[in-house]
């Protein structure tokens, strides 16, 4: 059968419309619970950051998650020189939570905005960092927990796009991040990052404060991910150093490692 | 592929599962394997199936999507247009996968993380429009749907067994839980060539031997 032009334009319009309505008409019922969802991740990524707080998370609700960061989680937003900043570009107010540091990641480092999260639990306090960069294939980010004095590190979070399943996507894993726990970041008084060495099962002769064990077949993704926090810590230091409790003690010592 | 759309007229009154109906939901299981037999989404196949869980939400998913895309074109096919029927099925499968995306991307956050990019691509997998196209524009909506089922189904098993043994001797776990660990065999080293495509194409070339040493079939 062969139908005119007129009947083909016709249901080719009204397919569209009807197509185009369904969609959107879902994504604005879904929208409330997908923006939830997202959020929910988000502070999930943030508060496993803690390790302490990251064993506590599978068996919490996302009510008790989210009740758990309004809890102590404090969150604040810094640019390049260490200034806070409350407004975005169009003068809206900015959340740190809704920072998209991907966004941000493709801008000139002066221009990014840097959000910090506070983390206080009693007396325990630390910093929770926002990071990063580009692992093998594709992005890799995650987030550093920085102890209050601002030298060692309490725990890291990481997660990938597209590295290699068994080499590279293994940085995602607990046992890979539970290495650099209580590294420290500074050396000589100088801000020097963590670096994954290269290879696996190092002696303990070749690891040292500032190093951990690397991942067997997944040098890159560790070059990766050791660019992306010296990067990033680096990048926090101004705002360390106007901000923190202890601004005044480490001013001196990082003012010279400031890039 | 296209014999089925020559099947004889309906008898009035049919069983709910008549004998005819029951070969849409079990011939494409092995006889007429949408990707063993009929070598169709074969990129799926390779992508999701590192791991049994993304796997399973793969397999759901596009099972649903070729369900409901037979159902919905075989109650358009009187009035889709001929000429255009190739977009119009482009535009209904599409329209599926993107609610499907959706509903994901609100209720299963962490699916939807690991697997957006593969469910995007239902919309290319071979298997939901060649369904549509040798089937459902020629067939009733209920046998329509049965096919999809059927398809979905023989689609599923397949890259299911395919993730069962890429799982099991790649990361040495079946569905994240540490198999060889817990019988005692944790030192057993776990197979890099199975977390990459290589290793689906390997075990998925098995899968045919073994079922043509079965069914006999031959390619002509």
């Amino acid at each position: 059968m062969r139908q005119s032009n007129t009947y083909i334009i016709v249901f080719s319009l009204i397919l569209t419309a009807v197509l185009g309505g369904l969609l959107s008409g879902v994504s604005q019922v879904l929208g409330p619970t997908q923006k939830k969802a997202q959020d929910l991740d988000t502070k999930k990524q943030i508060l496993g950051a803690i390790p302490a707080e990251k064993t506590k998370l599978g068996d919490m609700s996302p009510e008790e998650i989210l009740a758990r960061y309004a809890e102590v989680i404090s969150s604040e937003v810094a640019d390049y020189e260490g200034n806070l900043v409350t407004t975005n570009e169009k003068g809206e107010p900015l959340v740190a939570e809704n920072v998209n540091i991907e966004k941000n990641y493709k801008k000139p480092a002066e221009e990014r905005v840097y959000p910090v999260f506070k983390y206080r639990n009693g007396n325990e306090v630390a910093y929770i960092l926002p990071t990063y960069g580009a692992g093998l294939w594709d992005a890799i980010w995650g987030f550093v927990a920085l102890n209050e004095d601002l030298e060692t590190i309490k725990g890291v979070t990481f997660s990938h796009k597209g590295e290699t399943p068994g080499l590279g996507a293994r940085i995602t894993t607990d046992e890979v991040q539970e290495r650099y726990q209580g590294k420290s970041i500074v050396e000589n008084q100088e801000l020097v990052s963590v670096t994954m060495i290269k290879g696996e099962g190092n002696p303990p002769s070749k690891l040292d404060d500032t190093k951990v064990d690397g991942l067997a077949g997944a040098t890159l993704t560790a070059n990766g991910v050791n660019a992306m926090l010296l990067n990033y810590l680096g990048y926090y230091q101004a705002y360390f150093n106007k901000h923190s409790a202890n601004a005044n003690a480490n001013a001196d010592a990082m003012s010279m490692n400031n890039q | 592929m296209s014999t089925e759309t020559l099947e004889k007229p309906i008898v009035k009154k049919e069983a709910i599962f008549s004998k005819r109906r029951k070969k849409f939901v079990i011939d494409p299981l092995s006889d007429d394997n949408p990707i063993t037999i009929q070598v169709l989404g074969i990129c799926s196949a390779l992508a999701v199936t590192t791991q049994m869980k993304p796997t399973m939400v793969m397999a759901i998913s596009v099972t649903m999507v070729l369900i409901l895309s037979n159902l919905i074109i075989s109650l358009m096919r009187n009035i889709i247009p001929s000429r255009v029927r190739i977009i119009v099925q482009l535009a209904v499968v599409a329209t599926l996968v993107t609610l499907v995306n959706e509903v994901l991307k609100a209720y299963a956050f962490d699916m939807y993380k690991e697997l957006s990019v593969f469910i995007g691509l239902i919309i290319t997998n071979c298997i939901v429009m060649g369904r549509l196209e040798a089937f459902a524009l020629g067939n009733k909506p209920y046998d329509s749907m049965l096919d999809g089922l059927g398809s979905g189904l023989g689609y599923s098993w397949i890259i299911l067994t395919v993730a069962f043994f890429r799982e099991l001797f790649g990361s040495g776990k079946v569905f994240g839980y540490p198999v060889f660990e817990a019988i005692g065999m944790d030192n057993l080293a776990t197979n890099g060539l199975m977390v990459s495509p290589v290793g689906a194409f390997m075990v998925l070339g098995f899968i045919i031997w073994v079922q043509r040493t079965k069914t006999g079939y031959v390619e002509h």
